[in-house]
């Protein structure tokens, strides 16, 4: 006789606690067999404005954390992500969007992206001494140019790769002590689901990682103008850029965006590194007299 | 209100001698005999555009004057470009960039930064008069600051154009093509320089727009190129109005554009450029806090504070326009401060003995006084000292407000002109929390004596620098530009010449 087993309910990850949309509304992922999984919350407006402002109080905490302490965290998160590989395998498996892709490649996605965690992790306390620096100047003055992160960012993941490159945009945003919200892909949500039951086992602070599902035309246009957000990255088609740098210019917001429409490889080595890092830093610029 | 001599400060007490020093104010016991500086700014008639390495009239035939703001003659007509010639711009830069200077070896290119450099030195005292005819700054500043620092930041690049691998280590770099740039009125031949500098030492080509009412460095440091044999369309001039510059930022063959000025303006170009993929680089508006603590060196922080508001007349995106002085010692220096307004000089600006010189324009006069009414009208208590302002020309005397709060246009509103408002606070999180409370983030300066409260202040304030104990200091190699509304992007140092190249 077989067991019934217990369905899973899945709730996004924001603020540090598993929620539905405020909305109360939901969209339904089906298997790879076509077969109905699970509700997928249908996040609002309102969530992510409630996801901005859960970032906002974690944020100054979060980037007040020494470079090593964060750099633990991150790679803490790593661990977690490879003790659940199995767990990760099934959530990659999982929605109609990919009915051909098989365990190997599933497996391939998650051992990247523990891989890329690990990356960051190292990044954590060595980034500001290659981009930072002290500063010639023709006067006696000590003077010196350091980074800070810019604060909250709104990421908007792909469809495709839905585990790996949702990762690989959070991970150099707050490996320097940003606070992201997310927006997952469409298509593929449940690995944002299961990654965020990872993050909450990890060391990471609530709301340092805010993730939302949900449907990218309901949710663009706020990502677009929420002043908060102080920059915008990911991935968007043509109509989506210009709508989101329209929005932008009203506060200033930087944004940094990857074309829907050319390939991305995110298993390769450009999809990391040092300069993923800086896109999300601001140089600060201190002078101080030298004298008695 | 108390003077400094009727004070009995404990400062004072700790004198050698334990009394205060006298206090020196002559006011108009001498008057000052004039001394214009009298070198030759060797100003053209007319200025044309500067397209291709040639001079070159504006196909639509129309001129316009630049006048002296001093005393409002004229001074020479600029050519006014219109699409069609900024159109020929452009392909002259892409012509360059595909043949020559795109090709061209870092060595060979510095070479010509360094000519360019080096050239602009042999006539710096004939440009800083220029500079101070057609703007309106003080001969000592333009002579002093603005053109040496023009020189400085093409000599700090050119020796960067053979070192691009080390701009950001583990990639290599590639220019991204031609470069549009705006710049503003305010420092018209340094703000060429910081923009064309590390354009060229990255390999990029140019097109640029000079500010309407001050292109005439600009169109003289065109015959520099002309004499350092710069190759024809490495950099090309368009001069005129508003609508010359969104054409210079909006044409299909600019990779990036960079733009310097109002946060106003800038959010239109933003908006105007958000369907293409273009890059930017946004130096705009600033409403900085000049914080002084109250175990800060007085004397000093109030030279500080002079020099962070009434540098440039106050037309510095950077200028200490708000001034944060700790509750304790707020009337000590708001005393200290008025003394020292009384005795700057203000009138024409080719005389070296003036401090402050004239507004750069009619209708930014016009602007300052609308917002200083405003500051009046809300209550704010406004101080200005006596002064005698030349009967021709745009002019504005220093002032201060004091009792303004957060909520009044003046402490939120970049007013570009001589103008400081003076807030106070009690603590340190206060002074962090006013100082951050504005859209804008250039700058802020920090007076303490304190070390461990410099560097907490330092990472706290959320701009892009930080001048503690000292205002208003700016070198090639130190990187300059702003958080949020202040805009994006870097000039000088090693991140300003990444803004201008593509990871590769």
């Amino acid at each position: 006789m077989s067991r019934l087993p217990i369905t899973k309910t899945p709730k996004v990850y924001v603020g540090g606690a598993f929620i539905r949309s405020e909305s109360a509304r939901t969209f339904p992922l089906l298997d790879s067999a076509g077969n109905f999984f699970a509700n997928i919350p249908q996040c609002s407006r309102k969530d992510l404005r409630n996801a901005v402002e859960a970032a906002a109080k974690a944020g100054p905490g979060w980037a007040k954390r020494t470079p090593y302490n964060r750099g633990q965290i991150i790679y803490r998160l790593a661990e977690m992500l490879e003790a659940r590989k199995s767990d990760l395998t099934d959530a990659l498996l999982v929605g109609g969007a990919t009915p051909s892709r098989g365990k190997a490649a599933a497996l391939r996605e998650i051992t990247a992206t523990i891989d890329r965690l690990i990356h960051y992790a190292g990044w954590a306390d060595k980034y500001e001494q290659v981009l930072g620096n002290v500063n010639p100047v023709a006067a006696p003055y000590f003077n010196f140019t350091v980074t800070e992160p810019m604060g909250i960012i709104g990421l908007l993941a792909p469809e495709q790769a839905p585990l790996l490159a949702l990762v690989s945009l959070i991970a150099p945003a707050i490996t320097s002590g940003n606070t992201v919200v997310a927006l997952a892909s469409t298509a593929q949500p449940y690995p944002a689901i299961v990654l965020g039951e990872m993050l909450a086992t990890s060391d990471l602070p609530g709301g340092v990682v805010n993730l939302l599902t949900g449907f990218r035309k309901e949710m663009v246009p706020t990502f677009a103008t929420h002043a908060h957000l102080r920059a915008i990255a990911g991935v968007a088609n043509a109509e989506e850029r210009k709508q989101l740098k329209l929005g932008a210019a009203d506060s200033v917001k930087r944004v940094k965006l990857h074309h829907a429409e050319d390939p991305i490889d995110w298993y390769s080595d450009k999809a990391e590194g040092l300069y993923e890092i800086r896109d999300h830093l601001e140089f600060k610029t201190t002078w101080h007299p030298i004298g008695a | 209100m108390l003077t400094l001599t009727a004070k009995k400060s404990p400062r004072a007490s700790t004198r050698a001698h334990g009394r205060p020093a006298p206090e020196l104010i002559f006011g108009d016991l001498w008057e000052f005999d004039p001394a214009p500086e009298t070198a030759d700014p060797k100003l053209k008639a007319r200025y044309e555009l500067f397209i291709d390495g040639k001079f070159v009239a504006p196909a639509a035939g129309i001129y316009f004057d630049s006048i002296n703001p001093a005393n409002e003659k004229k001074l020479a007509e600029i050519a006014q470009a219109d699409a069609g010639d900024v159109d020929l711009a452009y392909r002259a830069a892409q012509k360059s960039y595909d043949t020559v200077w795109g090709k061209m070896s870092g060595r060979d290119r510095a070479k010509y930064l360094y000519r360019i450099a080096r050239l602009l030195q042999d006539r710096a005292r004939e440009f800083a008069v220029a500079e101070t005819l057609d703007g309106g700054k003080p001969i000592k500043e333009s002579r002093d600051f603005d053109v040496p620092m023009a020189a400085a930041h093409f000599f700090y690049h050119a020796g960067w154009a053979d070192k691009l691998d080390y701009v950001a280590p583990g990639r290599r770099v590639a220019p991204l093509g031609v470069v549009g740039q705006v710049i503003p009125w305010n420092f018209p031949l340094l703000m060429l320089a910081w923009k064309l500098a590390p354009a060229l030492a990255m390999g990029n080509c140019v097109v640029i727009k000079p500010a309407e009412t001050t292109s005439i460095t600009a169109l003289k440091l065109a015959e520099i190129f002309q004499d350092a044999g710069l190759p024809a369309g490495v950099v090309n001039m368009v001069t005129g109005f508003g609508d010359t510059g969104a054409a210079v930022m909006a044409h299909p063959i600019a990779a990036k554009v960079a733009f310097t000025g109002s946060t106003e303006v800038g959010k239109i170009i933003m908006r105007s450029l958000a369907g293409t993929d273009k890059k930017m680089t946004m130096e705009l508006g600033g409403k900085a806090a000049n914080i002084v603590f109250d175990d800060a060196p007085i004397d000093q922080a109030v030279e500080g504070i002079v020099n962070g508001i009434f540098f440039n007349q106050g037309h510095v995106c950077c200028a200490g326009s708000r001034l944060l002085v700790q509750e304790s010692v707020a009337a000590e220096v708001l005393a200290k401060l008025k003394n020292r307004i009384k005795v700057l000089r203000v009138g024409d600006p080719i005389d070296k003995n003036t401090d402050i010189g004239a507004i750069n324009s009619k209708e930014q006069l016009a602007t300052i006084k609308r917002l200083v009414a405003s500051g009046v009208k809300e209550g704010a208590t406004l101080f200005q000292p006596a002064c005698k302002l030349p009967a021709k020309g745009y002019y504005f005397p220093p002032t201060v407000f004091s009792n303004v709060t957060m909520s009044h246009r003046i402490a939120r509103e970049e007013i570009f002109g001589p103008v400081l408002s003076v807030l106070t606070f009690r603590t340190v999180d206060e002074a962090v929390e006013k100082a951050n409370n504005t859209a804008y983030g250039l700058s802020a300066g920090v007076w303490t004596d304190k070390g461990s409260r410099v560097l907490k202040m330092s990472t706290e304030l959320k701009a892009g620098v930080i001048w503690a104990n000292t205002y208003n200091k700016f070198d090639p190699t130190s990187p300059f530009g702003g958080y949020k509304e202040s805009g994006f992007g870097r000039e000088g140092g090693r991140q300003g010449l990444f803004d201008y190249c593509k990871l590769v």
